[in-house]
């Protein structure tokens, strides 16, 4: 089995051992509970509301219309009646637009997805996007305008802390792969590559007994962070570099989540929407649990339903420690990327005291993208936009390896995230400049 | 609901457990079988250059922060560091106002003046050293005799020459090394040879060295490229004119290139930080050292080599920038 690696990550505790042992269990909608749904869980344009207030609706039933080409379906999570249509709390933007139901008694039976003969149209129906986080709409993922050779299962799940894909291979470990398989029949790609890392031994062997009945090569991956992100993944399993700003497609290859085949499975053998989603609860929680949770759902009901906290919390964060964001309310609703709730006291966090940085390149050994954060930070503190555009910080996929590593606690990763957006306007008008 | 309970942070959660004053203090540790070895050959000359290297530098840092209105950062152990190195590329025994004058060199002009901790182009250490050594030349370069103890506590020093002093001075003024055995190999390896008060023993400065590469806190390219290039070179010129200079294993212990390529010239500040630009700034080192001591004034060159260097970082560091995953050379 091939192995090629790439360059630089690091080497966090990983704290996997609260769940990675406890199968996923149901979460019961309760009755009278509400249901917050924002009508943008995904990267691109909301969706448009289809539901009125004191609507009743039906699990399943399409209450958000996909609103452009780079947008996804929302369904009701639950059965019961639309009270409010209002914002909602959003861990990034602060709040976004959303539907609230309120959980009625019934909830037997969920809407079926519209099965489609156009397999991507399925998918769409089914509103299904990117489980591992990044969340871009599926069928558009899908429907790759260049001939594609290689489907990649991301099973890496590098992330601390986060157990749900690990779960879900050893539960679902042949959905996830007739999952996979209905992608690479319906695009005709050739080859089908999971990769898992070694540190998930049971996981590996799980897939390892479906190899030679589905044809698939099975990669154990090193155990190091980001080895789950899209270009590490494809640089580590086929030693195919992605060109920078293009599409793992360039080099022929589509990489989907392990969870996100097992949507895609559902959809087309079940007809099931994608309404719900395993989540890791874990850090400072009475019980750490791997959940199966109706989208919508409140952190605080989701954090409740696992006994509680424990101790006093001082942070909780949404998806994993290192790419995760930190929550200001409780009243979050989860959303079809959230990987992981995860809470700290005061004692489990970092002195993140600032100094200055001293250029140990610490941060350059660790960037898998081979950038150099310390040089890029001063232009961060200097918003010298166009130098960093320079010095590719487009290229930055925001895994956080160079602020876990720095011994200065600079905000490097944070810093470069946030200019992304100034330096994408200078590239524009370059752009322009050029054509015009 | 906003509730101001909740830490609100960027992205990641998690940091690894290292920070900049445990780096610098495992610098201290690095330094410290250096440290033993002059206490022992020195003995009380050793404690008091320490100690008041230590006061002054410690004490002007914190005094020029307030001046600057700035949090009295003294503990991040940087101004230790500084302190210790300083008072290392010292002569044993210099005289009170001499270590005050390379404290307030190396710490206020070389380092607060351009911005404190992570801003100063050289390293203040260093440059301590080359102030005082061009100001002060005499007392720079007055040493003692290395023998155990007997110097250091009973205050009646013995004045002698540096091995590569000594060897300098021969060839300036008869064109060729006149005294046979200047320089024992395994006197330079232990340190019982005279010398400044830190880079005595080569022997000690590796353990320390060899330390920081083990917790991964520098990197093996500077000091093997500059240990190299120095062995390389000097092992040439000695094999054409070897009345001209010592061999190059002695070349390799002798002074302060030991000292100097494990803890200066890797000085996260004020070197390089790809490995590319390390390799390219360890030969720089070597190269410069090797000129110096082979056709200049000074028997030694390893200060002014790695602040030659110091100066040509910010160079090398923008030109040496490694491609960018999967970067396309336009």
């Amino acid at each position: 089995m091939p192995f090629f690696g790439f360059r630089g990550g690091v080497h966090p505790d990983y704290n996997k051992g609260a769940t990675s042992g406890k199968p996923i269990e149901v979460m019961p909608v309760k009755e009278g509970a509400l249901y917050g749904v924002p009508l943008a869980q995904h990267i691109g344009a909301p969706a448009k509301a289809l539901a009125a207030k004191n609507q009743e609706v039906k699990a399943g039933e399409l209450i958000g219309q996909s609103a452009g080409f780079i947008s996804a379906n929302i369904h009701a999570p639950v059965s019961g009646r639309v009270v409010a249509l209002q914002d909602l709390p959003h861990p990034v933007t602060g709040k976004t637009a959303g539907i609230v139901i309120e959980a009625a008694g019934d909830q037997s039976g969920i809407v079926p997805v519209n099965v489609s003969a156009k397999f991507q149209e399925t998918v769409l129906n089914a509103g299904i996007v990117g489980l591992g986080g990044a969340t871009f709409p599926t069928n558009v993922k899908l429907s790759p305008p260049k001939k594609v050779d290689t489907l990649l299962l991301n099973g890496a799940e590098c992330e601390p802390y986060l157990t749900c894909d690990h779960r879900l291979m050893l539960e679902k470990t042949e959905e996830i792969i007739k999952g996979a398989d209905i992608i690479r029949k319906a695009l005709n790609i050739e080859n089908l590559i999971i990769g898992i890392e070694e540190n998930k031994p049971d996981a590996l062997a799980a897939f390892g007994k479906f190899v030679s009945a589905y044809k698939f090569e099975l990669i154990p991956l090193e155990v190091k962070y980001p080895q789950g992100g899209e270009k590490q993944l494809i640089k580590a399993c086929l030693n195919r570099t992605v060109p920078e700003g293009m599409l793992p497609l360039e080099v022929g290859v589509i990489v989907h989540n392990v969870g996100t085949c097992l949507a895609v499975f559902e959809a087309a053998e079940n007809k099931k929407p994608l309404i719900e989603r395993v989540v890791t609860v874990t850090g400072a929680v009475k019980e750490p649990k791997n959940l199966l949770v109706r989208i919508g759902t409140p952190v605080k009901d989701i954090i409740e339903y696992c006994g509680g906290f424990l101790g006093d919390p001082r942070k909780v964060v949404m998806g994993g420690p290192m790419m995760g964001f930190a929550l200001s309310s409780l009243d979050v609703p989860m959303m079809k990327g959230t990987s992981g709730i995860l809470v700290f006291r005061s004692e489990d966090l970092p002195d993140l005291r600032q100094c200055s940085c001293i250029r140990c390149g610490r941060c350059v050994d660790v960037c898998p993208m081979g950038l150099i954060p310390s040089v890029m930070d001063r232009f961060v503190v200097k918003e010298m936009y166009e130098a960093l555009a320079d010095w590719h910080v487009m290229n930055c996929i925001e895994c956080g390896c160079c602020s876990y590593d720095c011994p200065s606690r600079r905000n490097l990763a944070g810093g470069f995230k946030t200019s992304k957006r100034e330096v994408m306007k200078i590239l524009k008008a370059r752009e322009a400049q050029k054509n015009g | 609901m906003a509730d101001n309970k909740f830490l609100v942070s960027f992205s990641p959660h998690t940091r690894d457990p290292l920070t900049t004053d445990k780096v610098m203090m495992l610098v201290v540790l690095a330094l410290l079988p250096s440290i033993l070895v002059s206490v022992y050959v020195y003995g009380f000359y050793a404690v008091k250059t320490y100690a008041l290297a230590v006061i002054f530098c410690l004490g002007l840092e914190a005094l020029f922060l307030k001046m600057r209105r700035l949090p009295v950062t003294v503990r991040d152990n940087s101004a230790l560091v500084t302190a210790i190195l300083l008072a290392m590329n010292m002569p044993p025994s210099p005289p009170w106002w001499l270590v005050l004058a390379g404290s307030f060199v190396a710490i206020v002009i070389s380092k607060q003046v351009f911005g404190g901790l992570g801003q100063n182009p050289f390293n203040p250490a260093l440059v301590g050293r080359v102030f005082l050594l061009i100001a002060w030349p005499a007392e720079m370069t007055s040493w003692i005799e290395a023998s155990t103890f007997k110097s250091g506590f009973m205050f009646d020093a013995v004045s002698t020459a540096t091995p590569l002093g000594q060897v300098k001075s021969e060839i300036i003024s008869s064109g060729h090394i006149v005294s046979t055995g200047i320089a024992d190999v395994a006197d330079l390896f232990l340190g019982t040879v005279s010398g400044c008060l830190g880079g005595d023993s080569a022997l000690a400065v590796l353990i320390g060295g060899l330390f920081l590469i083990w917790k991964r806190i520098i990197k093996w390219h500077i000091p093997f490229t500059y240990l190299a290039t120095v062995f390389l070179l000097t092992g040439l010129y000695w094999l054409i004119s070897p009345e001209k200079t010592l061999n190059p294993v002695q070349h390799l212990l002798a002074g302060g290139l030991m000292l100097g390529a494990f803890f200066m010239a890797t000085d996260y500040v004020t070197c390089p930080m790809t490995v590319k630009g390390q390799v390219l700034f360890g030969f720089g080192c070597g190269l410069l050292t090797v000129v110096i001591r082979l056709f200049g004034g000074y028997p030694e060159g390893v200060a002014f080599s790695i602040l030659i260097m110091n100066a040509v970082t910010p160079l090398i560091d923008n030109y040496m920038r490694p491609a960018s995953f999967g970067e396309v050379k336009s």
